[in-house]
């Protein structure tokens, strides 16, 4: 036990100390960087971007702030790479740089004749392998302690879909909460204008992952289509979104507040476009934000067995459009690139409604139209089609019902 | 006369040496198609690999001017997925590993003594399939829908969503796989059994030992991935689910399966460069190669780690712990062989008698850039920063570091080396030293910044990306379009004037620390080399008879 403490200690004062040199070395290396760049502002974009809290920083030369152990683990893990690295880098530059000064033919020096040395050989052989074996020993610690998912407050799934997050509460406060996180897309359209700006520039969501602080979250990955992979720098997290698998990660914050991520695995155009934005709540705002939730949930429940007018259908399908289905094929139903054109579309324009809503159901081409079967709601599905039918220079006058696609389902 | 442009049978004049061909040498044209002389062929590879070196360096500029701000500029994500998928396909399979080929063909039948490859005409096979591979993977950009625009990893089940372009680059790569093989095949059986009497194993120039290695690496790997992208073409085609989820398939097989080749690749594309480096830096440095068995048994030991570490690309994927320890060790480990073979360059360096020529200077260069590669792949070994690194710019900034001033580096190195002994001029020095110091200036000026937005958080392969990271990727975009444009000039102010003879004529011994059966020819090398077995020194560097 004493022993065991005893190391214990020891690891805290040398973290510490790593840390500390660590911050020291940042810190003048910030300095450097308010010298060459301007400090805070984009010398080359908008000086108006600053830091984003909980994302990253202007100009950022380091990791983000961390927030969980792991992610400050981490940190101290790599500002202990960076000390031996930069010892090694003293070591072996210093002899190589001494050697190009001195040991050249114009300064008149004479080549030796060695050419082998067993004891020195060895010796440079032995000691990096000794400060491998202390790396790894050095690592080991975190790589278990990342691993570690077990006893969590709370678990929530999130599925990776072309190019969305959808979160499900699995167990703890919360459980039954379940709702698709999709960047702003009036960020997707400055972006495609070429008007980028703003600090939260493609890191703003609909609707961010809310968890509460100072509790162990575990976040289980799978992916609807292909991989992606879902990341929070200031968690030190990032863990694979795999269609057909299941994996999972886990995280405790202990500061409230706004962090966000990017889709780390390349998963199709719009990769750029899928961020991760969760926001830390106070135990007694998690509870808050939950209730709510649940009340919202319960009212914004669609029947499926309600029959709509056309103009409440055209105007529900537009937003369920521009918020899915315009990404790929435009918001003038003209597609692009592989993605076929919906305006004048065979499918579309087919007297046989149910020709588009199987298309739209099951998806088509291995995926590069997604199956929208369980992601959007039969009501949302209606309406998506309907808009389609009697939009741009498509005049069908077809009304789909959610009882024909519930309908539909059932083939 | 130089042994590269003109026509070979210019020394045909002299009759005395052409009376064993009697058939003739084909002229023009059919000298190219029908090659079988070592050293044409080996030209071949490498304005081939020149060619194909600006084709993904002009997509990696195109990259970069989307890049150059944040927003969309000119090209839609899509196109931009496209570029950076086919520049790396091209860097690789197209420009790299072509090139080193190239060298090994002029370079090894003359450092062992031998008269041509073992397999003069599998040697023009193999050359001549990478045309058509090129075309169809350079085309694939005018098929429907595009070019691959999966990642070079080409990742399934990403694979399984695009256009009929994808399969013309499987096609593409198995056909430049075969021709790997077929070129591997060559270069062992022409180092095992046609070395000149007296040049045993370990008497071997460093140049062909890095080769031997770097062919059993790609006999044992080029299968792995032809078989990985077979499967993804059943599983587009013939609904078999090795790596469709939507079937039972498995996508972290395909990793598995592919990593298990991309690693060991990752040593194919370096080790040549070693055994450049390894010959260039006690030339200039007027002494031997330090501690040559331990290169020998470090790159040895390089090669056989390089099959056991392939998962420390994938610890995102949710590796059980073990795993996740196990690939961690072993990485760290290989950085311990890699480290004797700096320590090595520096201890020749270190009390000789040096001069910097550009061979040498691309050769510091090379040590002193790569080092900085390698200190960041050792950060990226270890299992928490990788998870927190991976997919980011970091590692864009780690392998490009290795590669670019790894690989490339130490081919610039090499050619600036064995030039004059190709073309029979030497390159104009100021020139190359230009070529050098603008290089490595743009080079870090490119990839330096990488490494901020990588720690920062900005994921690779991203189309635009957030404000934060405007200024660094304004950088970087400016050192690539420099960058890119000292490779320009090397090929139009260096690379043309020696191939057309123009420059001092080269001596038969340019550099004067030089050793090596190389040096024992004059320059330009006659079109046959070592027709009969040279009888060597000793040391297996000078030919006595």
């Amino acid at each position: 036990m004493i022993l065991a403490r005893r190391e214990g200690s020891n690891y805290v004062t040398t973290m510490m100390t790593i840390r500390k040199l660590g911050y020291g070395a940042t810190r003048a290396a910030l300095a450097i960087s308010a010298l060459t760049a301007a400090g805070a502002a984009l010398a080359f974009g908008d000086p108006s971007v600053t830091d984003l809290q909980g994302g990253p920083k202007v100009n950022g030369l380091d990791f983000q702030p961390a927030v969980t152990d792991i992610a400050r683990q981490i940190k101290d893990l790599h500002y202990g790479m960076l000390i031996v690295c930069t010892g090694i880098f003293v070591v072996v530059f210093g002899f190589m740089f001494y050697s190009i000064i001195k040991h050249r033919k114009s300064v008149g020096h004479k080549a030796a004749n060695f050419h082998e040395s067993v004891a020195v050989e060895i010796a440079w052989t032995v000691v990096p392998f000794i400060i491998v074996i202390l790396m790894g020993a050095y690592a080991t610690r975190t790589v278990v302690a990342m691993k570690d998912t077990t006893n969590p407050d709370l678990t929530i799934k999130a599925t990776g879909y072309q190019w969305k997050w959808g979160y499900d509460y699995i167990k703890g406060e919360g459980e039954g909460l379940a709702f698709i996180s999709t960047l702003d897309t009036a960020q997707r359209e400055l972006s495609e204008t070429n008007k980028a700006g703003g600090s939260d520039y493609l890191l703003k969501v609909d609707n961010p992952l809310v968890v509460p602080v100072n509790k162990k979250v575990r976040i289980i990955t799978t992916a609807d289509d292909v991989i992606h992979s879902w990341s929070v720098p200031a968690f030190g997290v990032k863990q694979d979104a795999i269609p057909g698998f299941v994996r999972d990660t886990w995280f405790l914050v202990d500061k409230t507040g706004d962090y966000y991520g990017m889709c780390s695995e390349l998963c199709g155009k719009e990769h750029a476009f899928m961020p991760i934005h969760v926001v830390v709540l106070s135990a007694a705002d998690y509870t808050a934000w939950v209730d709510k939730q649940k009340k919202a949930l319960a009212a914004a429940a669609d029947d499926p067995k309600k029959v709509w007018d056309m103009g409440a259908m055209m105007a529900r399908g537009e937003k369920v459009y521009l918020a899915n289905c315009a990404v790929c094929h435009r918001p003038d139903g003209k597609g692009a690139g592989p993605v076929k054109p919906l305006d004048a579309s065979p499918t579309v324009l087919d007297p046989d409604k149910n020709a588009q809503i199987l298309t739209v159901l099951h998806g088509r081409l291995n995926g590069a139209m997604p199956a929208w079967q369980g992601k959007l709601s039969e009501t949302e599905i209606a309406a998506a089609i309907t808009y389609t039918k009697n939009s741009w220079s498509n005049h069908t006058g077809v009304l789909v019902q959610p009882s024909d696609v519930v309908a539909a389902e059932a083939k | 006369m130089s042994a590269v442009l003109p026509h070979p049978a210019d020394h045909g004049h002299d009759h005395d040496h052409d009376h064993d061909h009697a058939h003739g040498h084909p002229v023009g044209w059919r000298r190219w198609v029908f090659a079988t002389n070592h050293k044409d062929i080996g030209t071949l590879y490498l304005l081939f690999a020149f060619t194909m070196f600006l084709v993904g360096g002009t997509l990696a500029l195109l990259i970069r001017l989307e890049l150059f701000q944040p927003g969309l500029q000119y090209f839609n994500p899509e196109l931009f997925n496209q570029f950076t998928t086919m520049h790396g396909l091209i860097m690789v399979f197209g420009a790299i590993m072509p090139a080193f080929v190239g060298f090994a063909n002029w370079m090894i039948p003359m450092q062992i003594g031998a008269a041509d490859m073992a397999f003069a005409r599998m040697n023009n096979l193999s050359f001549w399939l990478l045309i058509p591979a090129a075309i169809m993977l350079v085309g694939s950009f005018f098929m429907p829908g595009g070019a691959p625009a999966a990642g070079w990893t080409l990742y399934a089940p990403l694979t399984l969503q695009m256009g009929p372009s994808m399969d013309g680059g499987i096609f593409a790569m198995h056909l430049m796989g075969a021709s790997s093989i077929m070129g591997s095949i060559n270069i062992i059986v022409t180092i095992l059994n046609m070395r000149a009497p007296g040049m045993t194993l370990m008497k071997m120039p460093m140049f062909v030992w890095t080769w031997l290695i770097t062919a059993y690496l790609l006999i044992a790997v080029m299968p792995v991935l032809a078989g990985a992208i077979t499967m993804t073409l059943t599983d587009r085609h013939f609904h078999t689910s090795f790596f469709n989820p939507a079937g039972g398939g498995d996508p972290v097989m395909y990793q598995h399966v592919f990593w298990f080749f991309g690693h060991p690749e990752v040593y194919i594309m370096i080790l040549p460069a070693f055994g450049i480096v390894s010959q260039v830096v006690p030339a200039f440095a007027r002494k031997r190669l330090f501690g040559y068995t331990s290169m020998v048994y470090a790159t040895s030991s390089i090669a056989i780690l390089s099959f056991i570490v392939w998962a420390h690309h994938m610890y995102t994927t949710g590796m059980p712990v073990t795993g996740q320890l196990f690939f961690m060790y072993a990485t760290m480990l290989i950085s311990v062989p890699t480290g004797v073979k700096v320590f090595n360059w520096l201890a020749t360096m270190w009390r000789g008698s040096m001069t910097f020529e550009a061979p040498m200077l691309w050769a510091v260069g090379f040590i002193f850039v790569f080092t900085m590669g390698g200190f960041t792949g050792l950060i990226c070994s270890m299992a928490p920063i990788d998870i927190q690194l991976q997919d980011t710019y970091y590692v864009v900034a780690h392998f490009h570091y290795v590669l670019v001033a790894g690989s490339l580096f130490g081919m610039f190195s090499g050619f600036y080396y064995w030039s004059p002994k190709w073309t029979g001029v030497m390159y104009s020095e100021v020139r190359g030293k230009i070529h050098f110091w603008c290089s490595l200036v743009f080079f870090n000026v490119t990839f330096f910044p990488m490494h901020f937005l990588g720690l920062a958080g900005m994921p690779r392969r991203v189309a635009d990306y957030p404000m934060q990271f405007a200024d660094f990727n304004a950088i970087a975009s400016v050192g690539a379009l420099l960058f890119g444009l000292s490779q320009v000039y090397f090929f139009l102010f260096i690379v043309i004037p020696v191939m057309r003879g123009k420059g001092e004529p080269a001596p038969q011994r340019p550099w004067e620390g030089a050793e090596g059966l190389e040096w024992e020819v004059p320059s330009p090398a006659p079109w046959h080399t070592y027709e009969t077995p040279p009888k060597l020194d000793r040391t297996a560097t000078k030919v006595i008879g």
